[in-house]
């Protein structure tokens, strides 16, 4: 056996940072009111520019991540998917609404004490589930809820009627916000929002790009660690700073070849969300020199992209690299939806080829050797289509494993036969477990 | 009521036979959101894709398991070539599930013609009328470009004349079902409904006009029994009804998009047809995956409830149906409040009718159980 070859490897400098932003998050959200501040609930994928206009005391918290965050503790998430079994809702409805209604059911807050009760919810809707969970919040807790249709077709469709009808919802939402909240809206601060949010996201893309280096300086687990602060409030300056300062410290790694993975010598791309209580099974692929380099999931549920001159894809050009001054609460918007309407997890809703030729084109891009799709029960939205994705990266002469799983409920994910799967992947690419 | 049945069995004849009789395209409708009325005034047949309840093991590759046994059942139709004589598909744009049919669809057979219409989800702003009728605009432009032929508004004006004539004359057929004895059964109803969604609306319009004149004087050789409502999603089991009707009940009205969802409300009048087109739609009785914020259903379906006097409500939700499923703890909540028991029953491509009849007949002695005393 031909020896490895090892790169060197350190922890990443911004890791404590990352956590210590994370732990803020939720406790500014949990302890809002004892400031006089204003809590609401929403998706991910929501506007979070939208409420920043009611002041700097509004603080989010967002379905998605949090329902991850019940899942990692699978004792606790366990617990929530009873409860919300119990009120009569099917095991087969998205895993992260189900670990959120339940985590409400209970009053119990997965990071400690009762259950935050937020003061509005605030919702996009592009999935099936994602107006219905929120209803549903809204219902139970008794508080008003406005939600956002963004199901325009694809961005290469997008055309006036497409794009006013998205824009005309984002001004009804600030009247709705208004008369709701009894607070006045301030432009200026929903226009510093808007160029956050196009820092924060356009970065993230920036920061995926640089794993394109052999050795890659991120392996996928840690960047689901990384990637949160765009799902939890991609419009706010400290997620925009934070992630300027971790895109000087990957440059800085792909500068020295440090890897994520020392023994770095087969690259992979996921798909969808992972299974959140076994994340080991990306440190099991460490033990054939393999590793996740990222996916469409992680590169593109929040980072917005476009082609660059020299046909590579890469970060959008933000309005403000472009120097375009936003003056008015109109241009403001327009560009808030434009930009959302680019997001590469949105265009599959539309077409599964549309994210076929996205992953084919990672595949070749980020120099990988194969393809790992967690077909995931938990999430209809991004398992749309999965199938024929596997069919376009097969014939487009990538090899692809599937697994079968659930991102948050661990009953209908099982552990042993996934490390199986790996084991026969690996096998057919030839690669053996690596001697300590 | 035998042309209905008929109409409902050979729903493939009936399509190669009037193309060849008119010569018209004939279009595959994914949803029962499609604009009915741009396909007509375009000389086309609007044809709903529906299932055809048979196991089948060919969309395994194309969609992936969890998704609702109707949608697969939809592309496995297509995979089979049952659908061999469509000229074009089009879908408005529902739940994920269905759409993965079309995607597929479009990806594996070989069609000349097929169409996404940008369809809102959200129905409840009011800035979706205008939106729409942006997208019908292009839809229409699109058909025009496609069967080679000027939809004029008197084209478009005839044709929304005609669909709202069956609209019309399907809720004439329904009043009848509120009797204490309905002329019609819930089967025969079926038929009824279902073919309308691809039968040319001439020939059904006809044949309802027909059937209307002898229906106030029909009698049904059996008991009415407890008056039952079938609420949820795609449903076109006709197995399943003619069970039910077979253990001491009947179906007097439904909320399906295969029944009272697809013909409830008409185009009304408005110069602007293409505006016109757009608010029916609008404004329909909505798909629990477009009946966000509010729950508008919820007091649609208790008013059918109360109008048809009925005595409970099977609650029948495709497996996976994930707009469904959100709808079901609350509406069954909703139903008993208002003092109407339900029963809620899985659906798939096929169903278990001996474990289901049991359940049933338990149902059925529960809404009974005051009688017995």
């Amino acid at each position: 056996m031909s020896e490895v070859k090892k790169y060197k490897t350190e922890p990443l400098k911004t890791w404590q940072k990352a956590k210590e932003l994370r732990q803020k998050y939720y406790r500014d959200y949990a302890t809002a009111h004892e400031r006089g501040g204003l809590r609401w609930s929403g998706g991910a994928w929501c506007f979070d520019a939208i409420p920043a206009g009611l002041g700097d005391d509004v603080y989010p918290i967002t379905g998605e991540p949090y329902a991850a965050s019940c899942a990692f503790n699978r004792s606790f998430s366990t617990e929530c998917l009873e409860a919300a079994e119990k009120k009569g809702w099917a095991r087969d409805l998205c895993s992260y609404m189900r670990n959120y209604w339940g985590s409400m059911y209970l009053n119990k807050f997965a990071f400690g004490g009762e259950y935050p009760k937020a003061d509005f919810a605030f919702q996009n809707h592009i999935c099936c589930s994602h107006a219905k969970w929120y209803q549903h919040v809204a219902e139970y807790e008794k508080i008003p809820y406005f939600c956002f249709d963004v199901a325009v077709g694809p961005y290469s469709e997008v055309d006036e009627n497409r794009l006013s009808y998205l824009v005309n919802q984002l001004h009804e939402a600030i009247e709705w916000l208004e008369k709701t909240t009894g607070r006045k809206y301030d432009d200026e601060k929903l226009i510093q929002a808007v160029y956050n949010e196009c820092r924060s996201t356009a970065m993230w893309a920036e920061i995926c790009c640089l794993n394109r280096s052999v050795p890659a300086p991120l392996d996928e687990k840690t960047m689901y660690s990384l990637y949160v602060f765009g799902t939890l409030q991609k419009a706010s300056r400290e997620v925009a700073d934070f992630y300027e300062e971790l895109r000087d410290e990957v440059k800085y790694r792909v500068e020295n070849q440090i890897a994520a993975v020392a023994t770095e010598r087969c690259r992979l791309m996921s798909d969808t969300q992972p299974p959140w209580g076994f994340l080991k099974v990306f440190r099991y692929l460490e033990k054939f020199g393999a590793l996740s380099v990222g996916s469409l999931y992680s590169f593109g549920l929040i980072g917005i992209w476009e082609d660059k001159p020299d046909g590579s894809w890469g970060p959008r050009t933000t309005p403000q690299e472009q120097g375009v001054k936003i003056e008015t609460r109109d241009q403001a918007l327009r560009i808030l939806a434009d930009w959302n309407l680019s997001k590469p997890e949105w265009q599959h809703f539309y077409d599964p080829q549309l994210k076929s030729d996205m992953m084919i084109r990672i595949a070749k891009e980020w120099k990988l050797d194969g393809v790992m799709l967690h077909y995931n029960r938990g999430c209809e939205g991004l398992s749309l289509g999965i199938a024929e994705n596997r069919l376009a990266l097969q014939e487009a002469g990538f090899p692809v494993m599937v697994f079968e799983g659930n991102m948050g409920d661990e009953r209908e994910f099982d552990l042993t036969r996934t490390m199986s799967r790996i084991d026969a992947f690996m096998e057919t690419m030839e690669l053996k477990q690596l001697e300590r | 009521m035998d042309i209905f049945r008929k109409w409902y069995e050979e729903r493939h004849q009936y399509a190669k036979e009037w193309k060849e009789k008119n010569g018209g395209k004939v279009m595959g409708c994914f949803c029962s959101y499609v604009p009915e009325e741009l396909l007509c005034a375009a000389g086309a047949l609007p044809v709903r894709v529906l299932g055809s309840h048979e196991p089948q093991d060919v969309t395994e590759p194309y969609i992936f398991g969890m998704f609702c046994p109707f949608c697969r059942d939809v592309l496995a139709q297509g995979l089979k070539g049952r659908y061999d004589y469509l000229d074009g598909i089009v879908l408005s744009q529902s739940c994920l599930h269905l759409r993965q049919s079309f995607t597929s669809w479009r990806l594996h057979i070989p069609i000349d013609y097929n169409y996404y219409l940008y369809m809102p989800n959200k129905v409840q702003t009011p800035h979706a009328k205008p939106y729409l009728r942006g997208e019908l605009e292009k839809f229409k432009k699109s058909l025009e470009e496609f069967t080679g032929r000027t939809i004029a508004d008197e084209a478009l004006k005839e044709s929304i004349g005609l669909i709202n004539s069956n609209r019309r004359l399907m809720h004439q057929v329904y009043e009848l079902r509120k009797q204490d004895n309905p002329p019609i059964t819930g089967l025969e109803a079926m038929w009824m409904t279902t073919s309308s969604m691809w039968v040319d609306k001439k020939d059904h319009n006809r044949e309802l006009e027909r059937v209307l004149k002898e229906l106030p004087s029909r009698k049904l050789n059996r008991e009415t029994g407890a008056r039952l409502m079938l609420i949820g999603s795609e449903n076109d089991d006709t197995q399943f009804v003619e069970m039910v009707e077979s253990i001491g009940a009947t179906v007097v009205v439904d909320d399906h998009c295969t029944g009272t969802r697809y013909f409830w409300n008409e185009v009304g009048s408005n110069s602007d047809l293409l505006q016109a087109v757009a608010d029916r739609y609008i404004e329909r009785p909505p798909c629990p995956s477009k009946d966000w914020e509010e729950r508008t259903r919820f007091p649609h379906i208790l008013k059918l409830a109360k109008d048809y006097n009925v005595q409970g409500a099977i609650l029948i939700q495709q497996k996976f149906c994930d707009p469904h499923e959100c709808d079901i703890p609350p509406l069954r909540d909703m139903l008993k409040e208002n003092g109407i028991p339900s029963l809620t029953l899985e659906f798939d491509v096929t169903v278990p009718v001996g474990q289901f009849r049991v359940r049933l007949e338990a149902f059925l002695e529960m809404i009974g159980e005051e009688d017995l005393f």
